[in-house]
């Protein structure tokens, strides 16, 4: 058996794969469901119901899909230079922590001073987190994956010897949690009474900019350069170790602006479960984008109408809301076994 | 001065042999899956299966080493999945791996809720028993510590010991090295890459499984989600801190627990002066450091990462 290039197919045949992908997903996780005692249809149809079935359904997915945007992003960004950044949930906490730092009354200023200072301040928090490994593997040749993945362990204990000790909110009851940003630091929700909040359309422009960052601009040029072949693109003079700098300064800064936007748009404060895995889900998201950062926009939603439509089926039909986290698996290794037959065919000899 | 007492009490040892046992089973399946050119990142939902798995067969009846094997089925079916997306397809072994890592361990939750709806705390099972070996478990020190566990850590020696031999001293062991170094070489003796990496793979993802299942049916006696809580990331770090052979990875594994079986007696001394959290974050912190220190001479095996297409090269 081997594999073999193929010319690229015309749109429409190359639109089947991803659909292929998708089918099969439906029917690995209908075999789960109907283990569960469920019927597959009335479950996929409260997903649905519970995803887009209703303005409040609607909007509670494009809150969930804001943060998965950021750390959505922050792994294309990286996975496209070759940078295994997993550590997008550690950078996520690292933004919170400076979101709640700044933002709970050290800074007396206005809102439009006050909010750009503590994004500009947890990018860059994000972005040192994940220069320790870049230097790391640049340097050392220590590989990233894992020193980020070990990252996300030491961080999240940092974040609870905060939220035990220097953060711990005093009115708080005794629970690990800071106190409450001021008003000065919140993001305003983008309907009054709803939980949508202007961060979902910073995820949008930041999508926006990250693409003309990889389309438009020498550093993208460089980065997909690094990505594609490190030695080649060395040959032809990009400075390699500079370029994976640059984009883990990039990678980390988007992945804490999830932290940021989580705590000063949605939650208020800053607790151990702030992110239910957003850095993990992060990795899927990029990758059902094909690493394209306009793509990652939608595949966030997609992946977080999953979540937020599986959570209300759960209450309704009781199978376990842990079929999301499946379907999103899923979705994952069957969408990278789609792209490759885009490219490749099969043959038995 | 209490401190480094602690170093010479027999407990400690044992804490630590048994702190060290899961990783060492670990650890093995990563070096096998490595020494093949495959890097596993799987392990970590690996081991969590695993876990669930031995765990589960002993809860609905069934008896411990038939819970071990179970384990190791369903450790090496994940390493059928891992393998065929990353052997003959060549996909990224880095995207496959957390893929099959989040795969198997929302499987794994998802299976717990089903199957156990309503319980509040964790069901327990009767767990392997401490077996003194008569005789050797006698010697002061050394002997209660390697010789008064329980079955499955005897066995996680064993593994060390086959692993070791298979590699270098069967000719399936040289065509796994060679897989992992020079794979045209192996094509050349006419032996198929792709079965031998697969082959790899799947024993190497059985040894994860039972990794985890030592946690819960050895260690405790109930599974918890988020128990493995790292391990299997600190075991890749392992490989590479024991240069990718066995007898080094498996110092690396003593090591690396007494370390952790001190800090948590180090933690009790302290008397809550230190945050606990330092104490927690010292396994990870460890598990970078070690890496940094070996990075320079570290001689990962050449094809480790790399596809293999026959008739390529």
């Amino acid at each position: 058996m081997r594999l073999e290039p193929k010319p690229a197919p015309a749109l429409v045949v190359a639109l089947l794969y991803p659909i292929a992908a998708i089918v099969l997903t439906l029917a690995f996780t209908s075999l789960l469901v109907l283990a569960a005692g469920a019927s597959p249809f009335s479950v996929f149809y409260l997903v649905w119901r519970g995803a887009a079935g209703s303005q409040f359904a609607l909007l509670e997915t494009l809150t969930r899909a804001t943060p998965l945007i950021f750390t959505g992003l922050a792994v294309a960004v990286a996975f496209r230079a070759k940078l295994w950044n997993i550590g997008a949930e550690a950078q996520l906490y690292i933004g919170g922590v400076v979101t709640v730092v700044l933002g709970t009354g050290l800074l007396p200023l206005p809102s439009f001073l006050l909010i750009p200072i503590i994004m500009i301040a947890a990018m860059a928090a994000g972005a040192l987190l994940l220069l320790g490994p870049a230097v790391l593997k640049t340097r050392f040749g220590v590989d990233e994956v894992v020193t980020t993945l070990l990252l996300n362990f030491i961080v999240l204990l940092f974040v609870s010897m905060l939220l035990e000790g220097p953060l711990k909110d005093p009115m708080g009851l005794g629970w690990p949690q800071s106190s409450k940003v001021i008003a000065e630091a919140q993001l305003a929700r983008i309907i009054h009474g709803k939980r949508l909040h202007y961060g979902f359309a910073m995820a949008i422009v930041s999508a926006f900019i990250v693409w003309i960052v990889m389309k438009k601009t020498v550093l993208g040029y460089e980065m997909r350069a690094v990505g594609h072949n490190p030695q080649a693109a060395a040959y032809a003079g990009i400075p390699v170790n500079r370029v994976l700098m640059k984009t883990a300064l990039l990678s980390g800064g988007l992945a804490a602006l999830a932290g940021f936007c989580e705590v000063s748009g949605l939650k208020g404060n800053l607790t151990l479960d702030l992110s239910p895995g957003y850095g993990y889900s992060g990795i899927v998201v990029a990758m059902l984008a094909m690493l394209n950062p306009i793509g990652v926009v939608a595949s966030a939603i997609f992946v977080a109408g999953i979540f937020v439509g599986a959570d209300a089926m759960s209450r309704s039909a009781g199978v376990p809301s842990y079929i999301a986290d499946v379907m999103v698996a899923t979705a994952l290794l069957t969408m990278v076994v789609a792209i490759l037959f885009t490219r490749f065919r099969l043959r038995w000899k | 001065m209490e401190a480094l007492d602690i170093l010479l009490t027999a407990s400690f040892w044992v804490a630590a042999i048994r702190i060290a046992s899961p990783l060492i089973f670990a650890t093995m399946g990563e070096l096998i899956c490595e020494r093949a050119g495959v890097l596993n990142l799987g392990i970590e939902g690996i081991m969590t299966a695993g876990a669930f798995a031995g765990w589960f067969t002993v809860y609905a009846g069934g008896d411990l080493w038939t819970g071990v094997l179970v384990a190791a089925l369903a450790g090496a079916m994940f390493g059928l999945l891992h393998a065929t997306l990353t052997v003959p397809l060549g996909l990224s072994q880095h995207v496959v791996g957390i893929g099959v890592t989040l795969l198997a361990t929302s499987l794994t939750y998802f299976t717990y809720r089903l199957l156990l709806p309503e319980v509040t705390s964790p069901p327990k099972i009767e767990p392997f028993q401490p077996l003194a070996i008569p005789g050797l478990s006698s010697i002061p020190v050394v002997g209660e510590a390697l010789f008064t566990q329980t079955p499955l850590t005897y066995l996680a020696f064993l593994a060390v010991a086959l692993t070791a031999w298979v590699l270098y001293r069967t000719p399936l062991g040289l065509a796994i090295r060679a897989a992992g170094e020079n794979p045209s070489a192996v094509e050349a003796q006419g032996i198929s890459v792709t079965t031998i990496r697969m082959g790899a793979v799947m024993a190497g993802s059985a040894l994860m499984a039972v990794g985890g299942a030592f946690l819960t049916m050895s260690a405790f006696n109930s599974f918890f989600f988020e128990m493995i809580n790292g391990r299997g990331w600190i075991c890749i770090a392992l490989v590479v801190f024991g240069s990718w052979r066995p007898g080094k990875a498996l110092i690396g594994a003593i090591l690396f627990a007494a370390f952790d079986a001190y800090q948590v007696r180090l933690q009790q001394i302290t008397g809550g002066v230190v945050p606990y959290q330092i104490f927690l974050m010292m396994p990870y912190a460890l598990s970078i450091l070690a890496l940094i220190l070996v990075a320079r001479r570290a001689t990962y095996p050449k094809a480790l990462m790399i596809p293999y297409q026959k008739g390529e090269r």
